[in-house]
């Protein structure tokens, strides 16, 4: 750069995109598919005024939460979403720890590979209530539909991240096992399972507060818990009920978020 | 480490004696809660429905197939709001979230006692609650209709945009920003040409990757009257026409996989 145009001109920070072209253009793309959605939202107006009555009354609800008028339905959903929660995960985690062997590819053999691939592909690729409702259909409702659906949600998490882990170890730890004569299981046991074990406990906790938070979820569709609870809360414009019901919700998310950061902190 | 005679010659094992029965009343205390979490969740579970069930999984399957692929016309309007929810709705996350994560980083926030634990109240509380839930409170609250989804979405997204953002501006190199404030930068310069420019990829990454999270849940937020596609998977399945029902999960799935082909591609090009 001659210093006659850096006199000249004040240094610009250089754009994103370095064509003009492509730049305008995607800005004006932006632009048109933005106003195309925001033209494709319907409000109605009155309805909002009147409902923002009803947004305050909810807000009145949630300062004062009734925990005790309908305590029998709130304590039978929560623990229907715990015991729902522990089980799940227990399970799921137990199903997943074979599968994350079998998808990691460097120990386990191609067609292996391909078939827990496969099965972790097809537990990630529905959201957890489209499967509690094909449960729902068939096993009819309550907490075990739940339990099924979470485990079933679990096992693509966990069998996923796990098998990533696996996939990223020092291989070095693994061939000195295998130097000594060790067999596949040994090799299993010794060199790759304790590179891994603290990970796996970090990830199912993990996974208990995100099946925690799904239970109460999956009560909507008929799959058991608290989310069953909070729906006729709701729909009985019961909101301290359902202020009381979602604090609930927060303040356990928030013990298992503080407990499992101190529960892997001192695994690790 | 620990190693113990047996017969005359040493054998190593990995746990001192009281670290194994440690270990082994973990696990037993584990076992013990399965036990009893099971019987209470169990309580009121008809077996008889599930043995039933392989037979109402055939019976589902044999009314679900063929798909009613005729069906897929009236699913395009849905599809679009779908999509509309989630990347409207990852806008709205985004303008709400960019400032509780200034608020809550540490060294952006302006007090530390005050605005930093409310941020992080903020953001906790809405990771804690579900899009699901959060479209339940505002169909009752503004009506049915993608505003609530858009919202919901929004509302939701906070916490997760809000919780990585500030933590990759807890991670800046201060170098930077110290090089520019000591050319006599302003605390806006600053943040605009040392800040920004470090924590800009990491922002794309975390949007994007939120978008695809939104889109899989737009797809369900209709169950509780909140717009898109699952308006319709709601009606088909009131009305138990479970031929429709597997045209939409199609759809859904075909929806998902694309959004999660096209914010991988993103997150590569940027990272």
């Amino acid at each position: 750069m001659s210093t006659a145009l850096a006199e000249s001109r004040p240094w610009k920070r250089p754009p994103l995109i370095r064509n003009a072209w492509l730049r305008w253009a995607l800005y004006l793309g932006a632009l048109v598919y933005l106003l195309a959605a925001l033209n494709s939202i319907e409000v109605n107006w009155e309805r909002v005024s009147e409902g923002l009555a009803q947004g305050w009354s909810f807000a009145q609800g949630f300062l004062a939460p009734d925990f005790l008028t309908r305590s029998r339905d709130i304590w039978r959903g929560m623990a229907e979403s715990l015991t729902m929660t522990v089980t799940s995960t227990v399970v799921g985690c137990l199903i997943s720890v074979p599968i994350a062997l079998g998808a990691a590819r460097n120990i386990a053999p191609l067609p292996i590979y391909v078939v827990c691939r496969a099965i972790i592909a097809a537990s990630r690729a529905f959201q957890e209530v489209i499967i509690a409702i094909l449960f729902v259909a068939m096993f009819g409702f309550g907490p075990f539909a739940g339990f099924l659906t979470l485990s079933f949600a679990t096992i693509g998490f966990m069998a996923k991240l796990l098998a990533e882990d696996i996939e990223d170890i020092n291989e070095v730890q693994a061939e000195a096992i295998r130097a000594t004569g060790a067999n596949w299981w040994q090799v299993i046991n010794y060199g790759i399972q304790p590179q891994v074990l603290p990970r796996l406990i970090g990830l199912s906790l993990y996974r208990l507060d995100i099946n925690f938070r799904e239970s109460a979820v999956i009560g909507i569709v008929g799959a058991g818990g608290v989310g069953a609870t909070l729906n006729t809360a709701m729909q009985r414009y019961d909101y301290s009920t359902a202020g009381a019901i979602l604090i609930m919700i927060i303040v356990i998310v928030l013990i298992a978020e503080y407990a499992s950061s101190h529960l892997r902190k001192w695994v690790q | 480490m620990p190693v113990t005679t047996v017969n005359g010659s040493p054998i190593w094992q990995r746990r001192t004696a009281l670290a194994q029965w440690g270990v082994w009343a973990g696990w037993l205390a584990l076992a013990v809660l399965f036990v009893l979490c099971w019987q209470v969740m169990n309580k009121n579970t008809i077996w008889l429905f599930v043995e039933d069930a392989p037979r109402q999984a055939a019976d589902l399957l044999a009314r679900a197939w063929p798909p009613r692929w005729s069906y897929l016309d009236r699913l395009w309007g849905p599809l679009w709001d779908t999509i509309n929810i989630a990347t409207l709705g990852t806008l709205l996350g985004i303008v709400l979230a960019t400032p509780v994560a200034f608020l809550a980083a540490r060294n952006t926030t302006p007090s530390t006692l005050v605005l930093r634990p409310l941020a992080l109240l903020i953001i906790v509380a809405s990771r804690s609650i579900n899009s699901l839930i959060w479209a339940l409170l505002l169909v009752a609250i503004i009506g049915p209709g993608l505003l609530a989804g858009i919202i919901a979405i929004g509302l939701r997204s906070i916490g997760f945009i809000g919780k990585l953002l500030y933590e990759a501006i807890e991670e800046i190199d201060e170098g930077q920003a110290e090089a520019v404030s000591a050319t006599g930068a302003s605390g806006a310069q600053v943040m605009n040409y040392a800040v920004v420019p470090q924590i800009l990829p990491a922002f794309a990454g975390i949007t994007v990757f939120r978008w695809d999270i939104n889109i899989r849940e737009s797809t369900i937020l209709g169950l509780v009257g909140a717009g898109g596609i699952g308006l319709q998977l709601q009606s088909s399945l009131a009305r138990l026409a479970w031929a429709e029902v597997t045209v939409i999960f199609i759809v859904i799935l075909a929806t998902v996989v694309i959004s999660e082909w096209v914010s991988a591609r993103v997150r590569a090009a940027i990272i």
